[in-house]
């Protein structure tokens, strides 16, 4: 659309910023204050320079906790994305199917996180949940609140229960949007079912799914209630992601200065993988 | 191939459904039976989970306090956000595109960053423990939501409805309301969905800002969970009764969920 210029359009603008502005930059000053500073309690502070990002970007306790979280959102991604497609395919275009899937799919995303961690806890307990006790049944030594292995598979499907309906609910808008002559003109052309997908349905998706990336990777590199509630983190360290990890320094431990210093950390990778992602999408907006 | 392709969703919706049966299942036992028995449906069927929830203040109150700063945040959000979508939608401005990217960095902030330093801020301008400092602070993640959706629905519309109205002599109030709002409102109702939906969901500041007054019902879950023991069932009953808001929202915008999600780029 071609807009016009017209600077007055900040009015139009004030409520938001201030609102945003009043909740972000204060919040964010005080974390920046924090982390230049060393504090004695009483509102006692002393200047320490760029001491605390050093110290947490030398730490291995933070090395650790960002590679769990890496390993995490790309295994999530991994999985996610190819099978909320593949279910987004087979979903039915017509009927009464159409609500009943869409109702029933999107229940997951309305559920509290604590309630969805809640909820995974008693369902994969190794005695009395249906998982853990069918997994067990079945002669799996399955136990997630004492094995790493079965916390991060407990995690991992307890993520992938939870959010692949939202790239399946994109990625069925993304198909939507393709007119049916696309379709006509490949079944003359005596098109394969993939070749059908790679050059007419992937590209059509390519906006959606894009967006489809962008949130799962920024909401799953913030992951902190659900694993929380399930595996509080442990057993030991092994599901400690990065929020898990601030959470804990910052209010548990009260070490205020190298929180400050990791959430400044932790937010600008955040914030580079999302700018990235951003232009991509644009770029693509664009072209289109 | 194709008369098995039924199958995919129907699979997944049965993965999906296990969790949340076995949920209601927990909920429709006593305590002592969840501990000591494994079974598929309860053996002594009993609502007296849902009865302590209904009767006893500390849980109900939980329900009220979350579906209240749950709606303040949605009308705050909303309210905000048309204005600014509108500008974004038709003009160029200073530092339009900055503000933009800027407003959706927000939505990108972990609150687990932001956490102490609003309960340091709101505890410092006296709202500490009410239901507008939760319904403010998620704020930071539902309005550069808000405004990005509604940015894609107005610019979904045609430039030529505002044109036309100015010509037929619509100031610009009543043209916004009276034509421009019902034109997109499919569009408010999915941002109203989605801004609902994430303050629904969210815990970990609805938790910092609150103690007692306003504390939100998942907050009240956790707490129980800690203190008396384990009551599972009573915790069961009460995860059971979050997914109910949920599910009515769903219901009532089923048709637009899909397109939503593409028109407005969530």
């Amino acid at each position: 659309m071609n807009k016009t210029i017209n600077q007055k359009a900040w009015y139009f603008v004030i409520p938001v910023f201030v609102l945003v502005a009043f909740n972000a930059a204060i919040p964010l000053m005080t974390v920046v204050n924090y982390s230049f500073q060393e504090t004695f309690g009483n509102n006692v502070f002393a200047w320490e320079g760029t001491r605390w990002f050093k110290q947490i970007l030398l730490s291995e306790r933070f090395h650790a906790s960002l590679g769990r979280q890496f390993t995490f959102t790309f295994i999530i991604l991994l999985i996610q994305i190819p099978l909320g497609i593949a279910i987004a395919l087979t979903m039915p275009k017509k009927g009464w199917g159409v609500p009943v899937c869409l109702i029933l799919m999107s229940m997951p995303l309305l559920i509290p996180w604590n309630v969805v961690g809640a909820m995974w806890n008693i369902f994969a307990l190794p005695d009395i949940g249906f998982l853990g006790h069918s997994l067990n049944a079945m002669g799996f030594d399955y136990n997630f609140t004492q094995q790493p292995g079965d916390a991060w598979f407990t995690t991992i499907l307890m993520d992938v229960w939870h959010w692949t309906s939202l790239v399946v609910l994109l990625s069925y808008a993304g198909l939507n949007s393709i007119q049916p002559a696309y379709y006509q003109a490949a079944e003359i052309d005596g098109a394969s079912r993939w070749a059908t997908f790679r050059y007419i349905e992937l590209p059509k998706m390519k906006k959606v799914l894009t967006l489809a990336i962008l949130l799962r990777f920024m909401d799953s590199f913030m992951i902190y209630t659900e694993p929380f509630v399930l595996t509080g983190g442990g057993p030991g360290n092994t599901t400690a992601f990065l929020s898990i990890d601030l959470v804990k320094m910052a209010l548990g431990q009260f070490d205020l200065g190298p929180a400050a210093a990791m959430s400044l950390i932790y937010f600008f990778i955040v914030l580079l993988v999302c700018w990235v992602f951003y232009n991509l999408m644009m770029k693509n907006e664009a072209q289109s | 191939m194709k008369k098995y392709k039924w199958l995919v969703p129907t699979l997944y919706i049965i993965f999906l459904m296990l969790p949340i049966y076995w949920l209601i299942n927990m909920s429709f036992k006593t305590t002592t039976e969840i501990i000591n028995t494994y079974s598929l449906w309860p053996q002594k069927f009993t609502t007296e989970n849902y009865v302590k929830i209904f009767t006893d203040s500390t849980w109900y109150m939980g329900y009220i306090n979350s579906i209240t700063y749950t709606v303040f945040n949605t009308v705050i959000s909303v309210a905000a956000a048309l204005p600014a979508a509108y500008a974004f939608s038709r003009y160029k401005f200073l530092g339009d595109k900055h503000l933009f990217f800027w407003l959706l960095t927000n939505r990108m902030a972990p609150p687990a960053v932001f956490a102490l330093p609003f309960f340091q801020f709101y505890s410092s301008v006296n709202l500490f423990d009410t239901h507008i400092a939760v319904a403010l602070s998620h704020c930071l993640f539902n309005i550069p939501l808000a405004v990005w959706i509604l940015e894609g629905f107005m610019s979904a519309v045609p430039k030529e409805l505002d044109e036309t109205a100015y010509v037929d002599g619509y100031s610009f109030g009543r043209f916004f309301f009276k034509i421009f709002v019902p034109t997109i409102a499919a569009g408010i109702g999915i941002t109203m969905f989605f801004c609902f939906m994430f303050s629904w969901v969210e815990l970990l500041l609805a938790k910092t800002l609150t103690a007692t007054a306003a504390k939100p019902i998942a907050a009240t879950m956790t707490r129980t969970a800690s203190t008396s023991g384990y009551e599972l069932g009573l915790l069961a009953a009460a995860g059971t009764l979050t997914i109910i808001p949920g599910a009515i929202v769903i219901y009532f915008v089923k048709n637009y969920i899909a397109k939503g999600f593409a028109m407005g780029r969530v």
